[in-house]
């Protein structure tokens, strides 16, 4: 393993154009695979990226006699993305992962100048011959957060911290109410979008804000234990987000759900080794590993315990899909007939809440 | 309403207004020397980390405190060296210090990140700070009273005290004050840090008050928020306090608005607010000329004297 930062990119470009001019005798003595890794935010974060460069440590674990895994943090969404790809790719890296949604043109762009490097795209949808695509089926742990706020809310009101309206979010709300009103009919959502995935003042006020509208449950969608802090404090119940972040409130942490990377990465690694890498589209959840529960709190009771696992279970063995008819929207409209299951392409580009979400947003 | 969801919406306002207060406060004063500091993010972030990490070390909040004005100081003192030393330009460097506070932070940060120190809450005894009524009152960390007392304390050192006089008396005309024998540099160098160390403790309030965690950028853009206060104020302390409980209020809204399940506006206009009201202010302090007679004259110029 090697770290890279931005400043330290440019001295490595250097020397990787000197090297060129030198000729082909220094790729000789390259034995092992490069694999490159962009990140979004630091490696200490906490949650997504910190997930993310988890996988890359498992790659290092496993294949670390084959391969050699570099990685740059902070790689702002935007034009600024492209140079950094293109300096992975120039290094001689044969796979490069760009783990955010807003590398999606970057990674696109410097793919063409590189037909025999190839890329994955995290969370995007634009494929090419050398682009792969993957997600995460982050709903289905929601499914299971959610059956445990609809055993274990008082009131009934559950809170709900989002960042913008893009799919993956409303596939989270709308998983996690159903899943409650299964054990609660009458259960309703209050959803806050604070327009970022990372504002802890602004996370801590929305949170607060919800309480104070009746709501006994928050759970997040955005990258800061922020919210976990205030219901500690108020001696209410949270999730963690992206990764256990129970040390943050040891009381108020019921469960998170933790991205698991590693195991993708693994496979599509050791595709590059064999040569057998193809162009793909990824999604997956619990059943592959990617989505994982972590440990309960102790103030979770055991009959919840047990309703959280049956639910893990069915995912796993592909028996239980939370998004099965009947589901009304908001206005109350059928749009799922009974027995009906929304297909994955549908779920990509899911677009409404369903009945109870109190949130014109 | 009842009572209980007043008091919950007002100490929400209490813990968003806090912070910027007493950023902008300290940037009142120094801009009121004529100087434009434009790091304020990044002088939050050092007083924030420098806060959080004497807290784990201390677990004594105050010393934590003490050791965000500190940082925060520290961070204006580069600042200063180069702005009043050099001469260099103020804009620039005010910038250049927003992004190397980020960066510094975030570094020294590395260390401390997942780890916590317990809330730094009220110290008022528990049948006033946790009184369902009372709370109101009695239930906050030390930052907020003090960010409080030190408006009236600014205002009363600025315009009834002689070294106010002197300061204000730099700022407007630099090359007169120096002529009667008044250090230009080093009354700035005073405001600056004291600038510095203000925008430590608004810092230390993200930190250690709201969520007592680190977490890079944690403050999320408030530094200038509170730059555009100093201006939405006019440069004067009263409306400086008016105008952060007003900011404070606006953001409260937007969070309630949506929670509440109707928003009668698009959220990006929400985040532009405080920005947006900074332009009317300053519409509404040129259309009146007597309204804008606070912005002190020298602000943002180099001082070079002639002999």
């Amino acid at each position: 393993m090697s770290q890279i930062t931005r400043r330290t990119l440019m001295k490595v470009a250097g020397a990787a154009a000197t090297a060129s001019v030198l000729g082909a005798r220094v790729a000789h003595a390259e034995d092992k695979v490069k694999i490159g890794f962009i990140f979004l935010g630091p490696i200490g974060d906490y949650g997504w990226t910190w997930a993310h460069n988890k996988g890359r440590e498992q790659v290092d674990a496993e294949l670390g006699d084959k391969v050699e895994t570099v990685y740059v943090e902070n790689v702002p969404e935007d034009a600024s993305a492209v140079p950094i790809i293109r300096d992975l790719a120039q290094q001689g890296c044969k796979l490069i992962f760009t783990t955010s949604y807003g590398y999606m043109e970057q990674t696109l762009e410097v793919a063409k100048e590189f037909p025999d490097v190839k890329f994955e795209h995290c969370t995007g949808f634009k494929r090419a011959d050398n682009v792969s695509t993957y997600n995460s089926k982050f709903h289905e742990g929601r499914a299971v957060l959610g059956t445990i706020s609809g055993k274990m809310s008082k009131s009934g009101t559950l809170g709900y911290l989002g960042s913008f309206k893009v799919p993956e979010v409303v596939l989270g709300v709308n998983s996690f109410l159903l899943s409650a009103q299964k054990q609660n009919p009458n259960a309703t959502l209050k959803l806050v979008m604070i327009d970022s995935w990372f504002d802890p003042p602004k996370e801590a006020a929305a949170t607060e804000t919800l309480i104070n509208l009746g709501c006994d449950i928050v759970t997040t969608h955005t990258d800061s234990p922020a919210a976990l802090q205030i219901l500690e404090q108020k001696g209410l119940y949270g999730f963690g987000q992206g990764a256990d972040m129970s040390t943050f409130a040891p009381k108020a942490h019921l469960t998170a759900i933790e991205d698991i990377w590693g195991p993708y990465y693994v496979i599509r690694v050791k595709d590059i080794l064999a040569g057998t890498w193809k162009s793909a589209d990824t999604w997956d959840g619990f059943k592959e590993g990617t989505v994982k529960i972590s440990p309960y709190n102790e103030a979770v009771p055991a009959d919840v315990r047990e309703l959280a696992d049956g639910l893990q279970k069915g995912y796993k063995e592909g028996t239980f899909n939370i998004f099965t008819g009947p589901i009304y929207d908001q206005e109350g409209t059928l749009r799922v007939k009974d027995g009906e299951v929304i297909s994955d392409a549908d779920l990509a580009v899911m677009d409404w809440f369903v009945k109870g979400v109190e949130s014109a947003s | 309403m009842s009572p209980d969801f007043v008091i919950a919406a007002i100490m929400t306002v209490v813990g968003l207004t806090t912070p910027i207060l007493l950023a902008a406060l300290g940037e009142l004063v120094v801009e009121k020397s004529g100087v434009l500091n434009l790091g304020v993010e990044g002088m939050m972030l050092i007083g924030a980390i420098s806060g959080f990490a004497v807290t784990v070390f201390t677990f004594n909040p105050w010393l934590g405190v003490i050791g965000a004005a500190a940082g925060g100081a520290l961070a204006s003192l580069l600042f200063a060296v180069l702005v009043l030393g050099l001469n260099s330009n103020q804009v620039a460097t005010g910038l250049a210090l927003a992004i190397f506070g980020t960066g510094l932070s975030s570094l020294i940060g590395l260390s401390f990140t997942g780890r916590i120190v317990p809330v730094f809450g009220s110290i008022f005894p528990d049948a006033l700070a946790r009184h369902p009524y009372l709370k109101v009152i009695f239930g906050y960390s030390p930052i907020v009273y003090f960010a409080l007392l030190m408006v009236p304390a600014v205002a009363w050192f600025l315009h009834r005290t002689r070294a106010g006089l002197i300061l204000r008396a730099v700022g407007e005309n630099d090359h007169s004050a120096h002529s009667i024998g008044y250090s230009v540099v080093k009354v700035r160098l005073a405001a600056i840090l004291f600038g510095g160390a203000m925008a430590g403790i608004g810092g230390a309030y993200f930190s250690m008050v709201i969520t007592p965690m680190w977490a890079e950028r944690m403050t999320a853009g408030r530094g200038w928020i509170a730059l555009a206060l100093v201006v939405f104020a006019g440069w004067r302390t009263g409306r400086l306090l008016l105008g952060a409980y007003f900011f404070g209020i606006l953001m409260a809204l937007e969070l309630y608005a949506k929670a509440a399940g109707f928003s009668f506006l698009p959220s990006p206009f929400w985040a532009a607010m405080p920005y947006l009201m900074t332009v009317v202010a300053l519409t509404f302090i040129s259309a009146r000329e007597s309204a804008g007679a606070n912005a002190p004259a020298c602000l943002g110029k180099p001082f070079l004297p002639s002999t």
